[in-house]
């Protein structure tokens, strides 16, 4: 097996499996689009489903079935639609935006699922538009795959000709940044400004975009919505934790032999993940949880199960669902510097501590990561910065960034003493995907 | 917990130093030049330090709410490690 290139991220969007029984991947194979026929053929109408029930009735069954947000926040979807159908009424309807900026730049399973299943998503647009009340929706898509966007249009044109489109629904191509992907910098972009965070409170659902009550949620999420909607919470909660039900899209990469998006039940082991992608003996250190992820062990991942619970006792979290497993060839101390370095230039540059900040504890990171020059960083300093940036920026752009830096120091803290004493166990091999980000452009 | 709490628009502050100037006791600068607010609510002995300084950012920056901040929470979780740590 040769590892000795990064997959593109083309492989990425067309390749994987399933672990257990798919739900979202169920049907046609890899790479092709599902068409409207199929889907409805397959699957049925959502609301020949949920027809006869009301928007309240649905937000409970959503409750019910305890699905969380699957852009890496876990908010329960339930309490969201609740929070924004509570506010909608005349002259003040409620928008939904489906988030599929995907910009962390590991991940490459929202451009997978809508290049494979645009219609799972359409659904759940329209769905979540009807239990909140909303009349227009939009779709914030990610410019890296040709393929995702053209499945997206297909998929639109095949709704309008067939008469089945409930809701317009507007196609926005996202800002080619990394913080453009967050909720907030997303409204500001859609409505035709900077992609910025803006400072929450107010929430989208209290106030967002055009200071209307906005219903945000992921791609993936919504189309799990949509197959809530045809059979039933009950249904949903069979695989999965109690508290984490469902499955989940997770993109593999790195020392893998089959690199690409997997569907896997909530709470299968982390280490039957990286086994269903082949990955390579010679790995001690996955990075989990993607750029604001955490570093964790070979040995602990063992131990560890997909599941927000279940990684929190190593201090991490699945996030987007991105697992990247950095073969033993490879310095875990340079790979994060480098991703640190642009991470601090991709903050948005709105507040002074994410900017200066991040750019002081890259440098001093990078001063680590080189054999030459480590024994001068000032360890004590850095801890210190860290802490004292964490929560200081309107987004969390900087607690993400220190997230990632307090973690490689931690797992890596043997590395660096290598690296102090002028030597280093690895070299450079660019395992962490650093897209070039542009000035946003429509 | 009752009290007021001090807050820094981050977006806003352009980090002019008035607070930490007028109002040492809950503001430290850090090294770039920003504002670091004490998380914990103001004592009523001072709060009309507070509002002097709440008045003079000249980029409204400033604030006192009646909820705490996030840094209030990191606070209290960097404190229970440190515990956890020590046992």
């Amino acid at each position: 097996m040769n590892f000795a290139v990064a997959a593109s991220d083309a492989d990425l969007v067309l390749r994987g499996g399933a672990i257990g029984s798919p739900r979202l991947t169920a049907g046609p194979g890899r790479g092709i689009t599902e068409s409207l026929a199929s889907h409805l053929e397959r699957l049925g109408d959502p609301l020949g489903a949920i027809g006869k029930t009301s928007p309240t009735e649905f937000i409970q069954m959503v409750r019910a079935s305890g699905l969380r947000g699957r852009g890496g926040g876990g908010f329960p979807v339930g309490e969201k639609l609740a929070a924004v159908a509570s506010r909608t009424g005349f002259g003040n309807r409620a928008l939904v935006v489906a988030n599929a900026a995907e910009s962390e730049p590991a991940s490459a399973k929202d451009r997978f699922l809508i290049s494979a299943r645009p219609h799972l998503v359409l659904d759940g647009i329209e769905i979540a538009a009807r239990a909140v009340g909303a009349r227009q929706a939009y779709i914030c898509i990610s410019q890296r795959s040709d393929r995702a966007v053209r499945a997206l249009r297909q998929a639109l044109v095949e709704r309008v000709e067939a008469r089945s489109l409930l809701v317009p629904v507007e196609v926005v191509l996202a800002a080619p940044t990394f913080v453009g992907g967050d909720e907030t910098a997303l409204l500001g972009w859609i409505a035709g400004g900077a992609p910025s965070p803006t400072l929450v409170p107010p929430l989208p659902a209290e106030k967002g975009l055009r200071g209307r009550p906005t219903l945000v949620q992921n791609a993936e999420t919504l189309a799990h919505l949509a197959l809530i909607a045809r059979f039933g919470p009950e249904w949903f909660r069979r695989v999965g934790t109690e508290e984490e039900p469902g499955t989940m899209l997770v993109t593999v990469s790195g020392s893998v032999a089959r690199a690409g998006v997997y569907e896997a039940p909530i709470g299968v082991g982390l280490a039957d993940v990286l086994e269903a992608a082949g990955w390579s003996a010679e790995t001690d250190f996955i990075l989990v949880g993607g750029y604001f992820g955490s570093w964790v062990t070979r040995q602990d991942a063992d131990g560890r199960a997909l599941s927000r619970a279940s990684l929190a006792s190593s201090g991490a979290s699945p996030g987007a669902g991105v697992i990247l497993a950095l073969p033993n060839s490879a310095c875990g101390i340079r790979e994060t510097a480098e991703a640190v370095d642009w991470l601090a230039g991709a903050s948005s540059g709105q507040c002074g501590p994410c900017v200066h900040g991040l750019a002081a504890v890259a440098a001093c990171v990078a001063q680590l990561a080189s054999p030459a020059t480590a024994h001068r960083a000032d360890l004590e300093r850095l801890v210190r910065w860290c802490s004292e940036i964490e929560g200081r920026g309107a987004c969390r752009h900087p607690d993400g960034v220190v997230k990632l830096v307090r973690s490689s120091l931690h797992v890596f803290a043997s590395e660096v003493e290598v690296h102090r004493r002028g030597r280093c166990s690895g070299s450079y091999e660019g395992w962490l995907p650093l897209p070039l980000t542009g000035r946003a452009s429509r | 917990m009752k009290g007021l709490y001090l807050h820094v628009n981050p977006i806003a502050c352009a980090g002019h130093g008035l607070c930490a100037e007028l109002f040492p006791e809950a503001v430290r600068m850090d090294d770039w030049g920003y504002p670091v607010v004490d998380p914990a609510p103001i004592s009523g002995r001072i709060e009309g330090h507070a509002r002097r300084a709440v008045a003079a950012c000249p980029t409204l920056a400033l604030a006192l709410r009646t909820t705490p901040g996030r840094r209030a929470g990191l606070l209290r979780r960097d404190q229970s490690i440190a515990n956890r740590d020590r046992k």
